[in-house]
């Protein structure tokens, strides 16, 4: 198994490569090494899992996919560009939060229409009502357009968290352990309806997590950083075939394949 | 409904009631058993004769001073409010100008009033410049903190979506600092009490200004004891009432949005 998911990084992404990132490192001005050597290339349309003992530099590399934060080595492109760049020229980048991070003083259907709101584009697109409606009935928030965040419940604040990065119709989404902080049965309802906005869409996820299981129900394939500095160590597909129902986390495959790389987490991180 | 309303008189009014008989009982017994001279002392029934007496004079002082501490307090808020936002602007401004803005916090505002007088002259709109100063602090630093510590979560999510400076000003910033200012507003309301009351010591001796600070000064000289507690109650209760209206108004702003 192990020798079959250690696959090269190159050979899955002859495609459409829309994120590539070559002897990427970050030491900070601390002289804190945060990533070493990190390599990595997702294809257009993947669902790619990121998970790591805390503090390996997950959300940090999410960070500098993001443009948020500039390498000291190596490089790392969004679609050819520089990240900052991809990210300027158009929506093609959203970022979900480990926190809601939605903005009290705005109701939720003016929090979702947030992102469209910014920017200095000329001509930016306007989203209609009827899109904006659309976009809360998908993550079920249809009732709750004239509400205040406060008034939601963390998995609802979590729901329109996504919906807020999906109204830009992004080319990537990065998703920074955003249903961390959520109980177990929100997050796998959240984790269903994750998937579903991924297969109506395709847009390209990349997605950090210190869940293992929540790792592989998600992704195409599971991406395992070492401790710091951080880089990609294994890299294993995830068989099993879309759309993913909740039954599958009773399977004893499922059970298996989150067994061992659970595993080989523990392992590194001794 | 009458029950719940019942309910909520017992539980939130009654305690605060009960306290204030206490302490009235209590005031008016010590009076009258250690024989303390009314000049010193006067007994609460005295007080309330003056103020009863007087009680045309109050309520005018108290509507002299009110409006000149609302007035000092309005001024506070706009010059508070921009000067945070100068100060937000700008570390270098921040750091280069902090140190005076603490001047107006710590210089004795007794010691100041006089100046204020001698530029300004005699009458109102010293009163109201006393009150502005003693008012001002509390909007700056609310307001600059307010301007300037937006959670890190946010700051990203208008760098993802290429926010201009002036988006994070307008839909980050500046919502982000009106809970801010609300609270700093609450705190300077009592303060420009205190400031229009001393801003009269010295500027209310005219006719046609008497407010609750001459009122203290005439009773104090005069010494009509009775007069002088009628004067600093009204003067609590101003006081108060300012408190109140600025809560109140405060509250509208943001409740509606603050975090349950």
């Amino acid at each position: 198994m192990t020798a079959k998911g250690t696959r090269s990084v190159t050979e899955s992404t002859a495609s459409a490569e829309l994120v590539r990132a070559e002897g990427l490192g970050l030491t900070f001005p601390s002289g804190v090494r945060a990533l070493a050597e990190v390599e990595l290339a997702v294809a257009a349309g993947e669902f790619v899992a990121i998970v790591g003992p805390s503090g390996c530099g997950k959300s940090t590399f999410l960070r500098v996919l993001a443009g948020l934060i500039e390498p000291t080595a190596g490089r790392v492109t969004v679609d050819g560009m520089a990240p900052d760049q991809a990210r300027r020229r158009s929506h093609e980048l959203a970022f979900v939060f480990q926190h809601p991070t939605l903005l009290p003083w705005r109701r939720v259907i003016d929090n979702l229409r947030l992102p469209l709101e910014l920017g200095r584009r000329k001509g930016q697109r306007r989203a209609t009502a009827e899109e904006l409606r659309a976009a809360l009935r998908r993550v079920g928030l249809s009732d709750f357009a004239r509400a205040w965040p406060h008034q939601l419940s963390g998995g609802m604040q979590m729901r329109l968290s996504l919906a807020r990065a999906l109204i830009t119709d992004p080319r990537l989404l990065l998703m920074d352990e955003p249903f961390g902080a959520l109980d177990d049965l929100t997050r796998q309802q959240l984790n269903e309806e994750l998937l579903r906005l991924w297969q109506d869409r395709r847009w390209t996820g990349l997605f950090v997590t210190h869940n293992v299981a929540e790792a592989v129900y998600l992704s195409q394939r599971v991406l395992v950083m070492s401790p710091r500095p951080g880089r990609f160590i294994l890299d294993v597909p995830v068989p099993f075939d879309y759309p993913r129902g909740a039954e599958l986390r009773g399977e004893a495959e499922f059970a298996r394949l989150t067994r061992q790389i659970s595993e080989r987490l523990m392992e590194r991180a001794a | 409904m009458i029950q719940r309303a019942l309910r909520f008189l017992a539980d939130r009014l009654l305690p605060p009631v009960v306290v204030f008989v206490v302490f009235v009982l209590v005031w008016h017994e010590l009076v009258v058993w250690l024989e303390v001279p009314p000049l010193l002392v006067p007994t609460p029934a005295r007080v309330w004769g003056a103020a009863l007496e007087h009680r045309e004079a109050l309520l005018r002082a108290m509507r002299l001073t009110g409006a000149a501490a609302l007035c000092g307090l309005a001024l506070a808020i706009v010059v508070g409010s921009l000067t945070a936002f100068v100060f937000s602007q700008s570390v270098v401004i921040q750091r280069g100008f902090y140190p005076y803005a603490i001047f107006l916090q710590t210089v004795p505002v007794v010691a100041i009033a006089p100046l204020i007088i001698l530029w300004f002259g005699q009458g109102f709109q010293s009163v109201v410049i006393v009150a502005f100063i003693l008012s001002l602090f509390p909007i700056i630093t609310n307001g600059t903190t307010g301007l300037t510590a937006i959670d890190r979560g946010h700051r990203e999510l208008f760098a993802i979506h290429n926010a201009t400076r002036w988006q994070v000003l307008v839909k980050l910033r500046i919502p982000n600092a009106v809970p801010y200012l609300v609270t700093g507003a609450r705190i300077s309301s009592g303060l420009s009490v205190i400031g229009a009351i001393v801003g009269e010591f010295f500027a209310g001796f005219s006719d046609r200004n008497r407010g609750l600070g001459y009122l203290i000064q005439l009773s104090h000289g005069q010494l009509r004891t009775a007069y002088l507690f009628a004067a600093i109650l009204a003067s609590t209760l101003l006081g108060l009432a300012i408190f109140a209206l600025v809560t109140w108004i405060g509250n509208a702003i943001v409740a509606r949005w603050r975090e349950a």
